[in-house]
């Protein structure tokens, strides 16, 4: 019985903090704020896209269950990309002169974010969008990250690595990068080159590819032969899944290893990647799950995202990035008390917004702001995060062979 | 100055991806050549067939090379019906580029709605069997690729080379009306081979489920290099496929073991179009 009033009194309180009111006051009227996007439902990246339209709906769906928007019910009007930057265009158009919706937020992922951007900056739609990969692309001046990676990921991210491995007694000193050519991948395995060379690592290996490579044998054979104490792998999806299995076959483990945007599932379950490091702005443990907010979200999502069948149910940079695009548009409309997409930007620029994965401002070149992005480690098949301090999981820490 | 286990592992890389790539294009060789049907959806039936065993595997408990027994009659039957479709609308060979594509695209979506378009993984007990010799290692899903791409060539080469049924084949290829005067049954030939060609997509599908993470984005990937395999071994010619996608496989893995990964993908086709110009008569 006090269990259950507790846990009541838990569910209240967080769905206070979220802004969802109970629903004899959470009445919306009026038409729906329409708002429109494109994601990558089928193709390629729809493994991922599947994720932001799960947080999407979660995030629309709380938001009717309380006043909505300025009193008024959302819909989202999502439509197919195909993963095709060209098919993201058309749709943008369509959504915006066809459609007309007040409203459009990103799609998935950098190239398709660029078209739209393209079509957002023509009609001069205020575009904030989830996780855009190259900060120097995003030139519109109404368009809003909500993936806070700082203007200059490239040398930020890495230097954020190599400053939580040299608390370790195994700092590297010799260093192997081996990255796809995927633009935003590629972009950050130079800038680790670059920051690697300033740190004193010496390289003995820098290998790329072209995304969309079969064949990973003779790339672990390379790093093999190397023998580096760090292996930077710029890979994209399942490429670093792909990569270790060929280790693997070759009974080569990595000493220490960082993957730049894996597929967080996948790499986790690997029992070669027992020690993989990646870059993260969210993981679902204290302290980011302290936050009333993000606890709700990680449960709601957790559930639907085993029921929709993904392999890893639990909330990371992905989903964090999108729920915080959402959390961002909310908060333009709310304090604009309108849908005027020059308003809502000024705002933007001159605010900043707290989301599930931090505070969030929009103050520096190409509205970027500061580089939220943490250092996780896999330990025991679940990604923690281990550095910086403050944001460590509970009696975790950086673990090295 | 690569090393030597560098080199050597580089090359056993090279041969058992090769044999994959030969493995692929043994069915699209024969239909191809024979049926003159360029059926793209050969890849979606692979796949499918890796699906097939992933789940029968991880969810059934099934050994993942037991799945074969099902897999196997299925996509003879699924194979032969399709060619019956083709044959049942006079579908032209460049027609049935556009149909097998379309086929590709339903398999696919089938795919993405059954097993969503997350990656899937295989984890079997082979995955961890690996043979040493010397200072190499042979893991034993590539090697069980190889074995079944080379032992399907040569058994389908020696069929159409030796046995009447072969040669009944062939002589249908060649020429179906004059064949059908000498009492060959060439509507029941031409299913029984288009049948085959997917039973040995089930076949591939096995060795992609034991090496390779699934995704049904990843159909596409593999069309170009199998069909430049295909090409450069000759159509219709069980044992080229498997030749010209080992020297493929290897030019490949020793390009990247020597030089930039990112020059691998142009020795497939520089290979395909000096093969082209060489001897485009004879394909």
């Amino acid at each position: 019985m006090m269990n259950s009033k507790r846990r009541a009194l838990t569910v209240a309180g967080a769905l206070l903090a979220l802004g969802v009111a109970v629903p004899a006051v959470a009445a919306t009227s009026g038409p729906p704020i329409r708002i429109g996007s494109t994601l990558a439902l089928t193709g390629p990246l729809s493994g991922t896209a599947i994720i932001h339209k799960l947080t999407g709906e979660i995030y629309v769906e709380l938001l009717n269950k309380k006043n909505g928007l300025l009193g008024r019910p959302v819909e989202w009007v999502l439509k197919d990309d195909q993963s095709k930057p060209d098919v993201a265009r058309t749709l943008y158009e369509q959504l915006i002169t066809v459609d007309k919706v007040d409203l459009v937020i990103g799609p998935y992922a950098t190239p398709n974010i660029i078209s739209a951007m393209g079509v957002a900056q023509r009609y001069n739609k205020v575009l904030v969008h989830h996780t855009m990969g190259i900060p120097s692309l995003a030139k519109y001046e109404m368009q809003f990250p909500a993936w806070s990676v700082g203007p200059n990921p490239e040398m930020t991210v890495p230097n954020t690595v190599f400053d939580a491995l040299a608390t370790t007694s195994k700092a590297p000193k010799t260093l192997a990068i081996v990255t796809s050519k995927f633009p935003s991948v590629y972009l950050m395995s130079k800038g680790a080159q670059e920051v690697a060379k300033k740190r004193g690592v010496k390289e003995v290996l820098f290998l790329e590819w072209e995304f969309g490579n079969k064949d990973y044998g003779p790339i672990a054979n390379r790093v093999k032969d190397a023998k580096p104490d760090f292996v930077w792998v710029g890979a994209i999806g399942l490429e670093g899944n792909e990569l270790l299995d060929a280790m693997k076959k070759i009974d080569y483990k990595p000493p220490l290893h960082f993957y730049m945007y894996p597929a967080p599932g996948p790499l986790a379950k690997l029992p070669e990647a027992n020690g993989a490091l990646a870059a993260s702005i969210f993981e679902q443990h204290p302290p980011f799950t302290n936050n009333p907010v993000a606890a709700e979200f990680v449960k709601i999502y957790n559930e639907r995202a085993a029921k929709a069948g993904l392999v890893d149910n639990s909330v990371e940079t992905q989903a964090a990035a999108s729920f915080s695009t959402w959390q961002v548009l909310e908060a333009g409309i709310t304090a604009t008390k309108g849908l005027n997409d020059k308003a809502i930007s000024q705002w933007l620029k001159k605010n900043q917004v707290n989301t599930i994965q931090g505070r969030l401002r929009f103050d520096k070149t190409n509205n970027y702001g500061d580089d939220l992005m943490r250092v996780k480690q896999v330990q025991n098949g679940r990604w923690v995060t281990v550095w910086p301090k403050e944001w460590m999981a509970p009696g975790a820490k950086l673990m090295t062979p | 100055m690569p090393s030597f286990t560098l080199l050597g592992q580089s090359l056993l890389s090279g041969i058992f991806l090769g044999a994959l790539y030969g493995l692929l294009g043994l069915g699209l060789s024969l239909s191809w050549g024979m049926l003159r049907q360029i059926n793209l959806a050969h890849f979606a039936l692979a796949f499918l067939g890796a699906y097939l065993t992933y789940q029968l595997s991880s969810v059934a408990g099934w050994d993942p090379i037991a799945t074969l027994a099902l897999i196997v009659p299925c996509f003879f039957a699924f194979g032969a019906l399709t060619h019956w479709f083709l044959a049942r609308f006079s579908i032209t060979p460049f027609n049935s580029l556009l149909v097998t594509f379309g086929l590709t695209v339903i398999i696919e979506s089938l795919i993405q709605w059954i097993w969503t378009a997350d990656h899937r993984r295989l984890e079997s007990a082979y995955g961890a069997i690996r043979y040493k010799i010397g200072a190499m290692y042979v893991p034993f899903p590539e090697l069980l690729t190889l074995v079944l791409a080379a032992t399907l060539s040569i058994l389908v080469w020696a069929g159409l080379r030796y046995t009447d049924l072969g040669k009944a084949m062939r002589a249908a290829a060649e020429d179906a009306p004059i064949a059908a005067a000498f009492g060959v049954n060439e509507r029941m030939l031409s299913l029984l081979l288009s049948g085959l060609a997917a039973a040995f997509a089930g076949v591939a599908g096995l060795c992609l489920a034991l090496s390779f993470t699934l995704a049904p984005s990843q159909i596409y990937t593999w069309v170009g290099v199998v069909f430049a395999a295909v090409m450069i071994g000759g159509l219709g010619n069980p044992i080229g496929p498997l030749i010209a996608g080992i020297v493929i496989g290897v030019s490949e893995s020793l390009t990247m073991a020597l030089t930039a990964p990112t020059w691998a993908p142009l020795v497939s086709f520089s290979l395909l179009i000096i093969v082209l110009l060489a001897r485009a008569e004879k394909i």
